[in-house]
């Protein structure tokens, strides 16, 4: 019987061939659950590989085990689009001589297609495969749904092993990642703890300033001519962005508007629009909970899109290319529209853009909601500390004290402020922010460079210095 | 005009910075049930610096102090009264004594701080059965009570009943003090609705209370004062409706009629104070940002 499995992770290495200096790559549909990125490095380890370079689509607190990885000299270098702050924290005291490289979720695959780079041995951890490699998200006891990240890994990779806990029998149909990209498939007990793999349900927020906030998103984009049948949306599953879909939910069922589709990272909340009747189309690139893991598996409106599909400014076109309304958080943003989503305000790392300043720029509306401060700290600023999104990518933002319209859309200013809503300068929004909180002090100088954030397109958009711990 | 009162603990600082966004035409930053008794001193602090440095939107400033038996009354007006805030909420009031104690502290902090005289208004907090029946008396004790306010939780303990959510058993108490602060010419609020997470059961309550008389409803919280605005906004028919009473009278005053009917109804002087009540609402609720029911 033909087969391209092999009994363990060491073994599929080794048949690989991964070498000192090699590139590997992991996605991050398993989240902070994923137990693969780690059992892969362990037996990296073990073997005595050194010097290699991490690609993962995003790392989270789960991965912490990779920080001694590098400490060890395992790895050398890290290529990712997000970083959770309990692994970020380490980066940022200067953990890794090399600095980090941050793309975009659109940038990663374009720049694995155009061989800038380019991966030697991709794990792609699934929650179902059959003994030939054809895998999934969407069964299993880990099933996660979609398993877009890891297309362009599965299309480019020099050698692709997959990882799974439920073997399939040949042939697995409904596959995201067919044979022709596969050389060996592994069967291991558990690829990830369901617990932290999805959550049950994407809670919606009870937080009155996020409600606020969300209200206000709703009523820009329904004065922003942009909301008619065929109308296109992505938002997080964050408090302010995830309760924008509520309020404009409202809005579209009240005024008997079908949209094209929603895309992006999909909750349960956007299922429900779905399935009454909001979308015609559901276009996953991630699914952020049980329901949309369900509904990507069941309705075949509900579709899986690959990484670049969904967002490569390197392929002839992506979806990003049609999107209307884009609703995105910040951790700060400056009176530029600058947005920040890589450090915290102490310039320290805790996230990256992930799809932030893809679904900025692609987008005829990129609508920023953001509290105008977060305990003591204002979120408008002069200055962010890390650019992740160019301000000239933002269109508006939303915050509890009113919204702000980027002077480059003017358009959009004059059609908001004709339906009644009042338009406040960024700099009275940072005034306002500042009356409570002060003025914070500025950072000391940061120190070596330690994280480059390279923009969708490939250029160097801002690069992050070195804070030790005790600053 | 205040249709919607927003309580704020006067012991959470993050609420306290972000109650301003809410839309509430007031907020109440309360020093009474809402704070433990060792928070008491750290929350009269806050609530202190709160009214003189946060930005509320526009939003009217009511201070719930701590009752006249309690030792917290006097701390709490001697350090709340110099801020200049528009109104004291006057728990547990019972009498029109308790008004003029309260109305007397004010007249000497108001004259120790340099305010103009009056500057403080007050709303009393009806919330016993003693209070209900003085109702009328409370609310003409002085000039400077602005409002009755009911309280439910405790008047339905103080009556040995249980608090509903229909609010049967608080039905004479609500038509009693409508009627007295009517007669006194003064405003009167309603209960907040404590279900949180009831909307409709909310818009049920605010609507009753609407059609009793009441000219608002205060909330616990920030989630409910869009429906409570709602319920208690003039409509755009309405809108329209009165100033169509206002050009009729118009008109008939430049032809010199006495009597002016309007699609076939004759406009008594009722229905011409309704009319400018409305227009001048809707006024105050358009130019702070609202919008009309």
């Amino acid at each position: 019987m033909n087969t391209k499995l092999v009994k363990t992770i060491r073994e599929a290495i080794t048949l690989a061939g991964l070498k000192d200096g090699m590139t590997i790559s992991f996605h991050h549909h398993l989240r902070n659950g994923d137990y693969v990125l780690n059992l892969v490095m362990d037996e990296i380890a073990a073997m005595g590989i050194r010097d290699l370079t991490v690609n993962a689509s995003a790392l989270f607190d789960a991965h912490a085990p990779l920080l001694d990885h590098i400490r060890n000299r395992v790895v050398r270098k890290v290529q990712t689009n997000y970083i959770s702050a309990g692994i970020g924290r380490h980066i940022s005291a200067g953990l890794m001589d090399e600095p980090v490289e941050y793309r975009t979720h659109g940038g990663r695959p374009r720049d694995i297609a155009l061989g800038i780079t380019p991966i030697d041995v991709a794990f792609i951890a699934a929650p179902c495969s059959d003994r030939m490699g054809n895998c999934t998200g969407k069964y299993g006891r880990s099933a996660c749904g979609s398993l877009g990240y890891a297309f362009p890994d599965a299309m480019y990779a020099k050698k692709v092993i997959v990882i799974t806990d439920e073997l399939a029998e040949y042939p697995l149909t409904g596959w995201s990642i067919p044979e022709i990209y596969v050389d060996y498939v592994v069967q291991i007990d558990a690829i990830g703890d369901p617990a932290g793999i999805v959550s049950g349900t994407t809670r919606m927020t009870r937080n009155p300033v996020a409600l606020v906030m969300a209200h206000t998103a709703a009523r820009v984009i329904q004065n922003s001519g942009l909301l008619h049948d065929g109308f296109s949306f992505q938002t997080g599953a964050g408090g302010a962005t995830l309760a924008t879909a509520m309020y404009l939910k409202q809005i579209m069922l009240r005024d008997q508007i079908h949209g094209s589709y929603a895309q992006g990272g999909i909750t349960g909340y956007l299922v429900d629009m779905l399935n009454e009747g909001c979308f015609r189309a559901l276009l996953d690139v991630q699914c952020f909970d049980l329901k949309a893991a369900a509904s990507i598996r069941d309705n075949p409106n509900h579709c899986e899109v690959g990484a670049a599909q969904y967002a490569s400014a390197g392929a002839k076109s992506s979806i990003m290319d049609s999107l209307d309304v884009a609703v995105l958080g910040a951790t700060e943003i400056d009176t530029d529209f600058n947005v920040n989503v890589h450090t915290d305000s102490s310039g320290r790392i805790m996230g990256g853009s992930g799809g932030h300043s893809d679904a900025a720029a692609g987008s005829k509306l990129s609508i920023i909601t953001a509290p105008l401060f977060r305990g003591r700290l204002p979120i408008v600023r002069d200055h962010v500390n890390c650019i992740s999104t160019p301000g000239k990518d933002i269109d508006v933002l939303v915050t509890q004290a009113g919204i702000a319209v980027n002077p480059r859309r003017e358009d959009l200013r004059e059609r908001l402020t004709q339906a009644g809503m009042q338009v406040l300068e960024i700099t009275r929004l940072r005034a306002l922010a500042e009356q409570i909180t002060g003025t914070p002090a500025p950072l000391p100088p940061a120190g070596r460079v330690i994280a480059k954030v390279i923009g969708r397109d490939g250029t160097l958009l801002d690069t992050i210095g070195e804070r030790k711990e005790e600053e | 005009m205040r249709r919607s009162m927003l309580f704020v603990p006067g012991n959470t600082p993050k609420m306290m910075t972000s109650c301003g966004f809410f839309g509430a035409d007031a907020v109440i930053f309360d020093l009474e049930d809402a704070v433990s008794p060792t928070e008491k001193d750290a929350a009269r602090d806050l609530v202190r610096y709160a009214i003189g440095n946060l930005h509320l939107c526009g939003s009217e400033v009511i201070v719930r102090v701590n009752s006249i038996e309690t030792p917290m009354f006097h701390a709490d007006l001697s350090a709340i009264v110099p801020q200049d805030p528009d109104l004291i909420m006057l728990p547990k009031t019972c009498t029109a004594d308790d008004i003029q104690t309260l109305a007397q502290t004010l007249d000497h902090l108001e004259a120790d701080n340099d305010l103009p005289t009056e500057s403080v208004g007050i709303i009393a907090l009806i919330e016993t059965a003693l209070g209900v029946e003085n109702a009328f008396q409370i609310a003409s004790a002085s000039p400077r009570v602005k409002a009755l306010f009911l309280g439910a939780e405790d008047l339905s303990a103080d009556l040995h009943c249980k608090r509903t959510k229909d609010g049967f058993e608080i039905r004479y108490a609500r038509t009693r003090l409508v009627m007295a602060a009517r007669a006194a010419g003064i405003d009167v609020y309603d209960t907040p609705f404590t279900d949180v997470d009831d909307d409709e059961g909310l818009c049920a309550d605010a609507a009753l209370a609407k059609s009793l008389g009441f000219t608002g409803k205060a909330s616990i919280s920030p989630r409910h004062l869009g429906n409570i605005n709602r319920c208690f906004s003039p409509t755009q028919t309405e809108v329209d409706y009165a100033n169509e009473v206002l050009e009729a009278l118009e008109e008939g005053k430049r032809q010199g009629r006495g009597a002016v009917a309007l699609h076939g109804k004759m406009i008594d002087a009722p229905i011409a104070a309704r009319a400018k009540r409305t227009l001048a609402d809707a006024e105050q609720i358009l130019k702070r940002g609202g919008t009309l029911a």
